[in-house]
């Protein structure tokens, strides 16, 4: 066999879980990071840090409260600035963790084991960020409930013919769904950490949490069953919450949103994003808490090859936007091409085209894709560049529509940064939180792997 | 309140999966048939073994999901065509097309919650006590240890014939669980 041939095997073969681990190692090398290790002073420091950005957005919210969006950049012709931005960017980032959880256990792709548990509570940290933005946007935040059909003394009720309130719907269902399998998946894992904890006052709280599980067969058997189950409705649902994301732009008229390229489109690009965010999380994990044995070249390669075939996805929907610009022969539509790449906002899009679908074509290159640095640095072009994407959508097709006289510009405000830099601290923050407390990789999914787990009949 | 039997069963410990899959099986064929295992990780077909032939879970989230369904819809139209009829860009008050979204949402979100707490229901948790966290080494059943217990409820149970039988399958330890 040629060499480079020879090579490229014996890569692909990268193990999900290095030789040599047995049920026992496995279980002590996860729990010990939540019971017996000892928050280092980085972990503190960490924490602490996010923790201030958090209170940041806390003070920057508190203010709006008091003041009213005035405050942010929102101008009238550009009603949707940051929040409808950073909403959309944070809720597509959340895809990838149902996506790895639900459809690539469907896909029976075991490799997913090790990193389906951070990646859940990825995604749930990254909706509860998104959920704050409609949330606050909407000019009076203490009659947000209102979206919800409840009977009330105006004895009106939403209207469900507008995409927003099937934004309600997807996001809220998402939301409970992403909760309820996260927290479903730490069950059995809770049980170990309550046996395994030495501490009564552990004991009792992982006990609490794990409902009493006993790992009867009986007991497995619904189990497996239920989780199954909810891959099966988990997989139609991620797709169903950005294809209504995109609705809320693909059902007006503006141009530039009027598409129906936007639901696969918007897919794509939350898988995309939600990747990178992945790897931007566990390439530090695993370095940190020498998890290397159950994250390994195999994980990174993966996502990699995941980016990069989501990122031609979106590249795709690039080059339709610009085609059908030119080819629907619509003024608006030809302008707003024409806007996009010579307009005010030129600079944006041309970053964007070169974080989203430039700089990520280094992932064809084995050696990038395996190396942990590179692909940290990639990833996080790639958030970048999907953030601009949202940027882009939202502002450069609301600023300049049909008429000239109602052309405008948009200028976000430090509020706008700091409810948008708190977001991302209050993230981190979570994600600090969660690997002191809670097992980050799926203790009992991880023991499925193991050589000694096959049974024959 | 009938008296409680202060033995709740006869448990037997194993090294591994394939061990404890193999004395299932035994014990069940032996007749005994109100048994359990216990294990650290779903072992495919151990169910099976120990007379498990009905899952109760896929058909809750069934029912679960065609209520969600209906709910979604139903309130939709009573809402908007019944209730509170409202003209909205000429569109008629039952617009069925635009109602499609939530219905689907609804159906996961009812079929969703109906699997995790059918899942919760039908395996009775939470359960914080139960009777075979009296054997300190349970603790490992959540490690790298494989157990497989016989009620004292089965007919065929008695302390010491269940106690040899259970040698014959070479168990790495027996204990006796209190109840």
């Amino acid at each position: 066999m040629p060499e480079q041939f020879k090579s490229s095997t014996e890569l692909e073969r990268a193990p999900v879980i290095e030789p040599g681990h047995t049920f026992g190692t496995v279980t002590e090398k996860i729990s010990a990071i939540v019971l017996t290790r000892p928050a280092s002073n980085g972990w503190f420091i960490g924490f602490g840090l996010f923790f201030m950005v958090t209170m940041m957005m806390l003070y920057a919210i508190g203010y709006l409260f008091l003041k009213g969006i005035g405050i942010w950049g929102v101008t009238i012709p550009i009603g949707w600035g940051f929040a409808i931005v950073n909403f959309v960017w944070w809720i597509g980032i959340g895809h990838a963790g149902t996506l790895i959880s639900a459809i690539l256990l469907l896909l029976r792709q075991s490799w997913r084991n090790s990193i389906n548990r951070f990646a859940e509570a990825m995604t749930l940290f990254a909706v509860a960020c998104a959920g704050i933005f409609p949330a606050i946007h909407v000019g009076r935040p203490w009659l947000a409930y209102w979206l919800f059909p409840y009977p009330n003394t105006m004895r009106v009720w939403p209207q469900f013919r507008s995409p927003l309130m099937w934004d309600v719907f997807a996001v809220s269902t998402y939301a409970t769904i992403s909760a309820l399998f996260w927290f479903t998946g730490l069950i059995p894992d809770f049980a170990t950490l309550r046996d395994r904890s030495e501490k009564p006052i552990l004991k009792m709280v992982y006990g609490m949490l794990s409902f009493g599980w006993r790992g009867s067969a009986r007991h497995w058997h619904r189990y497996e069953t239920m989780y199954l189950l909810l891959a099966g409705l988990a997989t139609p649902l991620v797709l169903s919450v950005h294809t209504v994301v995109s609705f809320d732009f693909a059902i007006g008229i503006v141009p530039g949103w009027h598409t129906t390229i936007f639901p696969p489109y918007f897919v794509a690009g939350a898988i995309y994003s939600g990747f990178a965010m992945v790897l931007m999380l566990a390439i530090p994990i695993r370095k940190i808490y020498g998890l290397e044995d159950f994250i390994t070249e195999r994980h990174l390669q993966n996502s990699a090859k995941v980016m990069l075939a989501t990122g031609l996805i979106v590249a795709y929907g690039y080059g339709i936007e610009a085609f059908m610009g030119w080819y629907s022969g619509e003024r608006t539509d030809s302008f707003l091409l024409w806007n996009r790449l010579h307009g005010p906002y030129a600079f944006w899009y041309w970053s964007l085209l070169i974080c989203n679908i430039f700089i990520p074509q280094v992932l064809w290159i084995r050696k990038l894709r395996t190396s942990p640095i590179a692909l940290f640095f990639v990833s996080g072009v790639i958030l970048v560049g999907m953030w601009l994407e949202r940027f882009v959508i939202v502002v450069l097709s609301l600023h300049r529509d049909f008429l000239t006289s109602s052309w405008g510009m948009y200028y976000p405000t430090r509020w706008d940064y700091m409810t948008y830099v708190g977001t991302i601290g209050m993230f981190l923050m979570l994600m600090f939180l969660f690997l002191r407390v809670l097992p980050a990789i799926s203790i009992f999914e991880m023991r499925t792997l193991l050589p000694e787990a096959e049974v024959k009949e | 309140m009938a008296k409680r039997d202060p033995i709740y069963g006869m448990m037997a410990e194993f090294d591994s999966a394939q061990a404890l899959v193999d004395a299932a099986k035994k014990t069940h064929e032996a007749g005994y048939k109100k048994i359990d295992a216990y294990s650290p990780f779903p072992i495919e077909g151990l169910a099976e073994e120990i007379g498990m032939h009905f899952d109760e879970v896929p058909l809750t989230v069934l029912i679960g999901g065609i209520i969600g369904g209906c709910t979604g819809y139903l309130m939709q139209y009573w809402m908007s065509a019944v209730d509170y009829p409202l003209n909205i860009g000429g569109k008629p008050p039952h617009s069925w097309p635009a109602f499609i979204v939530i219905t689907f949402e609804m159906t996961i979100l009812f079929a969703g919650i109906s699997a995790v707490l059918g899942m919760l229901a039908f395996n009775g948790l939470p359960m914080p006590y139960h009777p075979v966290f009296n054997v300190p080494r349970f603790a490992l059943a959540s490690k790298d240890r494989f157990f497989l217990i016989v009620f004292s409820s089965d007919k065929k149970y008695s302390a010491a014939d269940t106690r040899k039988f259970l040698e014959g399958l070479a168990p790495r330890s027996i204990s006796e669980v209190p109840s």
